[in-house]
């Protein structure tokens, strides 16, 4: 084995770690920056604010996207908000409170190092948006107005509206487009990256194909960044955008990058339930309507009233039977795992059974309309424009859907994966959340690492690289990775089979969602690490991919992408198979208390599993980073 | 329910376009106008014809990607309703929908439905910033901003960028979308010292690309998020200012 695992971790007070090691980096001096080449892919909060950063401070970028502009990167998308210690509100916020409640959340798997230095960074991200003109909520005064959000007892999530996604990155770009007219960025739209280069064991550069042209080449840097998001499509369907996809990540981690934790993805429980099976992507709703909303489903499997018919006695409100302390506002898996069994037993809801009542009729008559409008408005017209049923009248249907991915490529405490020179931010990297996400964290972790982290960082590598040009791209190392490239793409439209790209998404979508989804178990993952391989070599052989490659093909982009997520399916659930407890967004079915709730086994599984990439999808080799807990005590999460 | 689709059909940039025509039948009323195109493209690659070629990505109204025109209305007949939240039950059964990709010169058409929208990315470049590095910010709420300005900038800044202005404009003009930017960056104080740079800067690199604006209304009226004309108003309010503060200060150098 020559991997190996060295997370950097600094010594010292974890309160001090981040201070000494900004201290003890290498830098590299104002004028010799402009003599690197950093290439950044991905333009989300995570790419567009590292990108902007680092030419800031004086690097060449090129940035690259498969959007036909940066600002559409999925991160547009988050409504919720992003936490911050600042303690404006002088509840007893702090840093270590933050730093606490994420590893905590986390269910003790993430690296204490990196999520203390997430909590010291998240001051200036405020600061930062603010002065960029993003326009957080305020209150009267004209000071910044907080919410609260779940797994924290303080108020430290700031908001604009409900589009905090939007008016972030909306910020980030707009810094990241003062560089591009500056001239210090380049920016490349519609060029999708599909490789990675390795040259004598460190990253040279990445091979891209032009989504408009079909164009295979190469580009060349001194270091390469990816910051290209999670991997819920792997599900098919999820709340996350249609084109967000896994490859960056996956052809990395065949290039030698470990991948850390793939079986900790999370599932929100307030989604609108799937209408059809032609359904491609799942809308959240805001977790904020389970304060106000009861969820319930008929006690009889075969009711085919509608619901304002169905009698009190009838109903199971199964959330408060089973958590009567915690009721509606059990926690994001508890109470997803419980609509799952609910749906499963027969008793779901909605023309296709597929979903669970979330009810505002008490709300309404306690609170009155007015004030329950107030409340969700937005919400409610929101769920009407999809399903034109109006939830003041008929209560919503809701139901689980793939969300965000905790796994990622394995990243030391300076954020570079096991290939020097090539590193992971935001989404895309595995490191600050553990094995389950709080809400409001991930907007966080992406600007903390976009523009706090890796800027800072990435220079004690690059400054061993001074007067060292860049790899050629006519370098055979180059030349290797471009024809592989192109056999690739041509393999697609050779196949000339006889299903569509979809079909075979939605069929490993299904099976990534019945055994490693929600819940999982050691027969079902047995089945799947058989059955996603089989059902792969028949993508392979009976693929229809139509047009041609040298022009703007859909089909063939995303033919690409499913080929990646059925490899990275299978690495999924081998991890999931190999991890045998239950903790935070990873629930198995044999490791449970008695109340159904995560059992975790911290004597043999607090570690971050790290795969490598061995050539053979269905047998990886295992590499573990072990986790210590020398601030926050080993506890177990409880709802009582 | 079943529809019939008249669809522009363009191979590339140069190639000439013209439109085809589909029956789509079996499609439910709950399913969006975009998932009746996948369903419709899925059944064209069964058949061995090209799917057709459109853009969108969050599928829920926010990232400003998807947008065509249908039956000649940009993002179809809904208010304030982006293409991928328009769903089929806005149409009849046996309705005849012609859909088209936003026609305007600053937007070249990429493949059928697709068309190429840079030209915002370099009005956002020329000036729709606050020049503040990375770092370099001070506390936030050392600058109090008013609720009603914050809420304001807030309404300009919720633009996705989509570029339904622009197609549903007769003269292609852009100035809904480079005046939201202006106006939620010109409002606040944190963007006073850049204000009259960067209207000046983005107002002209806005004319470089489109047509000019003669108060026609539409683009508000298309937006699918009701962004106001009054931003267009503070834009030009302030595009003369600065004009005028700039002449003075080149008279005063002269
Ligand atoms: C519906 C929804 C709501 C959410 N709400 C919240 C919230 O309220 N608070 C919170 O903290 N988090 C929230 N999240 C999570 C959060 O939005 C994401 O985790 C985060 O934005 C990811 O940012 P990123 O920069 O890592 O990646 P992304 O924003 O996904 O960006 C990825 C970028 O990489 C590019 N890219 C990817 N692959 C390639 C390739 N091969 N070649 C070229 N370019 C490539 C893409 O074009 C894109 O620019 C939400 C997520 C969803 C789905
Ligand atoms: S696809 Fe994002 S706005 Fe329509």
């Amino acid at each position: 084995m020559t991997m190996t695992l060295d997370s950097k971790i600094p010594d010292g007070p974890i309160s001090d770690k981040w201070e000494n090691h900004k201290f003890s980096m290498k830098l590299v001096n104002p004028n010799n920056k402009r003599k690197f080449n950093v290439l950044v892919v991905g333009t989300g909060l995570g790419g567009a604010a590292a990108a902007a950063s680092l030419a800031e401070l004086g690097y060449n970028v090129d940035v690259f996207t498969y959007h036909d502009s940066p600002r559409r990167a999925h991160s547009i998308a988050a409504q919720g908000g992003i936490n911050a210690a600042k303690n404006y509100h002088g509840d007893g916020d702090s840093i270590f409170r933050l730093f606490y409640d994420t590893v905590k959340g986390g269910d003790f798997r993430s690296r204490e190092a990196n999520v203390h230095r997430l909590a010291e960074v998240s001051v200036d991200i405020i600061d930062q948006a603010t002065a960029q003109g993003v326009p957080f909520a305020r209150e009267y005064g004209g000071l910044l107005d907080n919410r609260s959000f779940g797994g924290a007892q303080v108020s430290r999530t700031f908001y604009a509206r409900g589009q905090t996604g939007q008016q972030l990155l909306l910020g980030a770009y707009s810094s990241l487009m003062r560089q591009v007219g500056l001239g210090t960025v380049k920016l490349h739209t519609k060029i999708e990256m599909l490789d990675v280069v390795v040259k004598d064991g460190r990253a040279v550069g990445i091979v891209t194909r032009d989504l408009v042209n079909g164009e295979i080449r190469s580009w060349s840097g001194h270091a390469v960044v990816l910051a290209t998001g999670g991997y819920s499509n792997v599900y098919y369907l999820s709340t996350n955008a249609m084109y967000c996809n896994a490859t960056a990540a996956w052809r990395a981690h065949r290039r030698g990058a470990a991948f850390a934790n793939p079986c900790y993805t999370q599932i929100h429980p307030t989604c609108i339930p799937q209408s059809d099976e032609f359904q491609s992507k799942l809308t959240l709703m805001s977790e904020s309507l389970r304060n106000d909303g009861r969820i319930w489903v008929p006690k009889n499997p075969d009711d085919t009233r509608r619901a304002r018919d169905i009698p009190e006695s009838e109903r199971d409100y199964y959330l408060e039977r089973i958590y009567p302390s915690f009721g509606n506002l059990a926690p994001r898996d508890v109470s997803s795992r419980a609509a799952k069994r609910a749906v499963d037993a027969g008793n779901g809801v909605g023309p296709l059974k597929n979903g669970v009542y979330l009810d505002f009729a008490d709300a309404i008559s306690r609170l009155g309309h007015d004030k329950v409008e107030e409340r969700y408005s937005n919400l409610f017209e929101m769920y009407e424009r999809i399903t034109d049923e109006n939830p003041y009248e008929t209560p919503m249907r809701i139901y689980p859907a793939p969300h965000y991915t905790m796994g990622g490529l394995w990243v030391d405490y300076n954020l570079m994966t096991t290939v020097p020179g090539l590193y992971a931010i935001g989404e895309a990297n595995f490191s600050d959340h553990g094995a389950n996400r709080l809400g409001a964290s991930a907007l966080m972790q992406g600007l903390a690492d976009g523009y706090f982290v890796l800027p800072y960082t990435i220079g004690d590598y690059l400054a061993g690289w001074l007067n060292t040009p860049v790899v050629p791209t006519d370098d055979p190392a180059f030349a290797a990775v471009e024809d592989e490239t192109k056999e690739r793409v041509a393999g697609f439209l050779a196949s000339r089979g006889t299903r569509t790209v979809d079909d075979f998404h939605r069929q490993l979508g299904r099976l990534v969602w019945d055994y490693c989804g929600m819940s999982r178990d050691e027969s079902g993952l047995d089945k799947a690490i058989s059955e996603i391989p089989a059902l792969y070599e028949e993508f392979k052989s009976d693929v229809k991919v139509l047009g041609t490659g040298d022009s703007l093909n859909q089909t063939l982009e995303k033919a690409g992408r499913v080929d990646d997520f059925f490899q990275l399916a299978t690495l999924m659930c081998v991890d999931a198979r190999h991890r045998e407890e239950s903790c935070g967004g990873h629930f198995r079915e044999e490791y449970q208390t008695e109340d159904g709730e995560a059992l975790r086994d911290d004597e043999n599984y607090a570690y971050v599993a790290a795969w490598e990439w061995t050539g053979d999808i269905s047998n990886p080799v295992l590499h573990k980073e072990d986790l210590e807990f020398e601030n926050v005590k080993l506890a177990t999460r409880s709802y009582k | 329910m079943r529809v019939t689709l008249q669809v522009w059909r363009q191979a590339n940039t140069d190639a000439r376009g013209e439109f085809k025509t589909y029956q789509v039948d079996d499609i439910k009323e709950d399913m969006s106008f975009l998932e009746m195109l996948d369903v419709l493209n899925e059944r064209l690659t069964i058949q061995g014809e090209e799917p057709i070629t459109f853009d969108s990505d969050c599928r829920e109204g926010i990232c400003g990607t998807c947008g065509v025109m249908v039956n000649g209305q940009a993002h179809g007949p809904e208010a304030a309703t982006a293409t991928c939240q328009l769903h089929m039950r806005s149409f009849q059964d046996g309705d005849t929908i012609t859909v088209e990709p936003w026609r305007a010169g600053a937007f070249p058409v990429l493949k059928d439905l697709m068309v190429d929208r840079a030209a915002f990315d370099e009005i956002i470049a020329s000036g729709g910033f606050i020049s503040v590095p990375t770092g370099s910010a001070p506390d936030a709420n050392l600058i109090p901003v008013p609720k009603s300005v914050a809420e304001a900038a807030m309404d300009a800044a919720a633009c996705i960028g989509c570029a339904a202005c622009v197609a549903a404009c007769p003269n292609s003009a852009a100035n809904l979308f480079t005046a939201a930017k202006v106006a939620q960056l010109n409002m606040l104080p944190q963007g006073q010292p850049e204000r009259w740079d960067r209207v000046l800067n983005m107002v002209e690199t806005m004319e470089s690309y489109f047509g000019s604006c003669t108060n026609h209304g539409e683009c508000e009226k298309a937006c699918p998020k009701s962004i106001s004309i009054d931003f267009i108003a503070i834009m030009n309010r302030d595009y003369v200012k600065a004009k005028f503060k700039n002449r003075r200060l080149v008279s005063q150098q002269g």
